[in-house]
């Protein structure tokens, strides 16, 4: 590197590296690509933990049957399309309720069914056209101020949601069966949280699009599983795990020039790639440390067999 | 060596009171006619095959599933209306012990309805819960991953957290299946403590001689109440026979029954689907 270079001169290779932030509609794209990835960061540890990866794909092509139907009605979007999702996902609780079908089924049915209900209005009405390839991958450079308000909004609320009724949440998050057995309104929490999932996914829409927003809800909160035991460190290892993501796609996605949807979820799964590895070297490390711990205490055996200690230690697999 | 606790009725209204229950799940009716009464110091194992209604009896008693006909009453009121407290322990199976929790975390769950409008726990419920946990001597463990735990903890852990709800009564389902015999003595040995210590204490069990007949008092069910009273009452090969519709010789050891679960060879004709049994040859059953 050029270290003979004046101070407060700036190389020109620093200006590359800020060029980026000279464009507001950078700005505000990684704005907005910071709050959607913290928010679906966040709310994907749910996702992920009620093994329900597959519900945020589903939801978001059920969206856009909500946002086409909005627009043909020249409804609002935001909430048009958040409505639309939540009636969606009570839907499909509704129909795992009633008959004997599996979860993964109704959102395969009910959520294909929405999304066809979008195409077969974009196919009516072509106005839509230009915009449909925006809600599928996600267009940063039309993220307007008002979309920024909205994600905000979104974030806010969330967050407040899933701050006051975290005790409820982590409940019926871990054992909705019992949770309802120790008095815990279930059915209020899971609707709420259907809620809080669409307008995360409207909001998130613009920035990710329906092809990429489930990476969004997956990767992050499975990266940070694997870095931490603790609930509450994973929910915020996870939002800033998606945070940064979505700031540093925007960023690479200005230099090679392709979409920014798919950059920040390549970018996500990069991190994914590090994070198992360093987790498998972590527990091969951990492993060795213990074979050595098993033959040290052998040559000084402990005095009596009674005592905490002394219990085995399950094993069984992860 | 477990052995069965003298227990005394405590004079007054008993604390559940089921009259003339049905009850199931979507117009399947599992549970038919039941009535039964527990006072509160009871401890009393609910018996019978799969599907007989075990688990549907303690989903009765909390107020989980549809009744037909008839009511459930805990400490005077409708399970369906006013929830009184009851603490539950669900089969270790059902855990998800892949699940980001701490024992702690798990514990302070019992409490997450008693502030519900307070986000966090209160620093007297976090005092509450050690207190719980060093009670049943998992303290040491608090900070640990469930998945960490022993059998026995694990268990230990679950109960901690149906008790720190102070509950008038402690459902268990399957408290001793899935664990080795140690855990399983462990685990009864402290709930007949905690029922010494005056908790009215429901479970069920697949485990005649192991557990079931340790108990003060058996329920045994096959879609209704077939028998009711000590084990001495209760396991008979007459009660058997109508529960699990298997034929078991009944023998007593110090005063206590114990059953011969399967006395025949596999293969012969004593088995209550007798299928492929051929006389006169004995099938070595791999």
């Amino acid at each position: 590197m050029a270290t003979e270079q004046h101070l407060g001169t700036p190389t020109p290779m620093f200006d590359v590296i800020f060029e980026p932030f000279g464009y507001p509609f950078i700005i505000r794209g990684m704005i907005a690509a910071i709050l959607a990835g913290a928010l679906c960061g966040g709310i994907g540890v749910y996702v992920v933990l009620k093994r329900m990866a597959y519900i945020g794909h589903g939801l978001a092509h059920a969206v856009l049957g909500g946002a086409v139907v909005s627009f043909v009605m020249s409804f609002n979007f935001l909430i048009g399309s958040t409505v639309w999702g939540f009636l969606c996902a009570q839907l499909i609780t509704l129909t795992t309720k009633k008959r004997k079908i599996a979860y993964d089924a109704a959102i395969g049915v009910i959520t294909t069914a929405s999304f066809a209900i979008g195409i077969v209005l974009i196919s009516r009405y072509k106005s839509f056209t230009r915009d449909f390839e925006t809600a599928l991958f996600g267009n940063i450079a039309a993220v307007a101020p008002g979309d920024l308000v909205a994600l905000a909004a979104v974030t806010v609320a969330t967050a407040l949601v899933l701050f006051v009724a975290y005790k409820h949440f982590l409940f019926t998050t871990f054992d909705g069966d019992v949770a309802q057995f120790y008095g815990v309104p279930t059915g209020w929490v899971e609707a709420a949280f259907s809620l809080v999932l669409a307008g995360t996914i409207v909001v998130s829409l613009q920035v990710l699009g329906v092809l990429l927003i489930a990476g969004a809800t997956v990767i992050p909160p499975v990266s940070a599983r694997m870095l931490t035991d603790s609930f509450p460190r994973m929910l915020l290892l996870s939002a800033g795990i998606g945070a940064f993501c979505g700031f540093f796609g925007i960023y690479l996605s200005y230099f090679v020039d392709v979409s920014s949807g798919a950059t920040i979820v390549l970018v996500e799964a990069a991190v994914f790639a590090l994070v198992m590895a360093y987790s498998n070297i972590r527990s091969r490390l951990l492993a060795v440390r213990r074979r050595e711990d098993v033959v040290a205490p052998a040559a000084a055996p402990a005095e009596t067999g009674i005592g905490p200690s002394a219990e085995p230690v399950k094993t069984e697999g992860d | 060596m477990l052995h069965p606790m003298p227990h005394e009725h405590h004079a007054g209204t008993p604390l559940v009171e089921i009259n003339r229950l049905s009850c199931g799940y979507e117009k399947q009716r599992v549970l038919q006619g039941v009535n039964l009464q527990i006072m509160r110091g009871d401890f009393v194992g609910l018996l019978g095959p799969s599907g007989s209604g075990k688990t549907t009896l303690l989903r009765a008693l909390l107020g989980a599933v549809d009744v037909y006909e008839g009511e459930v009453l805990v400490a005077g009121v409708r399970a369906s209306e006013g929830r009184p407290r009851i603490g539950y322990v669900p089969q270790l199976e059902t855990i998800d012990w892949n699940f980001p929790v701490t024992v702690r975390e798990v514990v302070m769950m019992g409490r997450t309805m008693e502030n519900r409008f307070f986000p966090w726990f209160r620093k007297e419920e976090k005092e509450l819960a050690d207190r719980m946990m060093g009670q049943l001597g998992i303290l040491h463990l608090a900070g640990r991953h469930i998945r960490e735990l022993s059998g026995g903890q694990q268990q230990r852990a679950f109960l901690a957290r149906a008790l720190v709800s102070s509950p008038s009564l402690l459902l268990l389902d399957e408290p001793t299946s899935g664990v080795d015999v140690k855990t399983r003595d462990d685990v009864m040995h402290l709930l007949h403590d905690l029922n010494h210590e005056g908790v009215t204490i429901v479970i069920t069990t697949h485990e005649i001689n192991a557990v079931a007949v340790h108990l003060p008092r058996l329920v045994c069910l096959s879609g209704r109440v077939l028998a009711e009273g000590t084990p001495y009452e209760v396991i008979t090969t007459d009660v058997l026979r109508q529960t699990y519709g298997a034929e078991m010789p009944v023998i007593h050891y110090e005063g206590m029954p114990i059953v011969a679960e399967s006395p025949h060879r596999y293969g012969r004709n004593g088995g209550a689907n007798g299928d492929g049994a051929t006389p006169g040859h004995t099938h070595a059953h791999v």
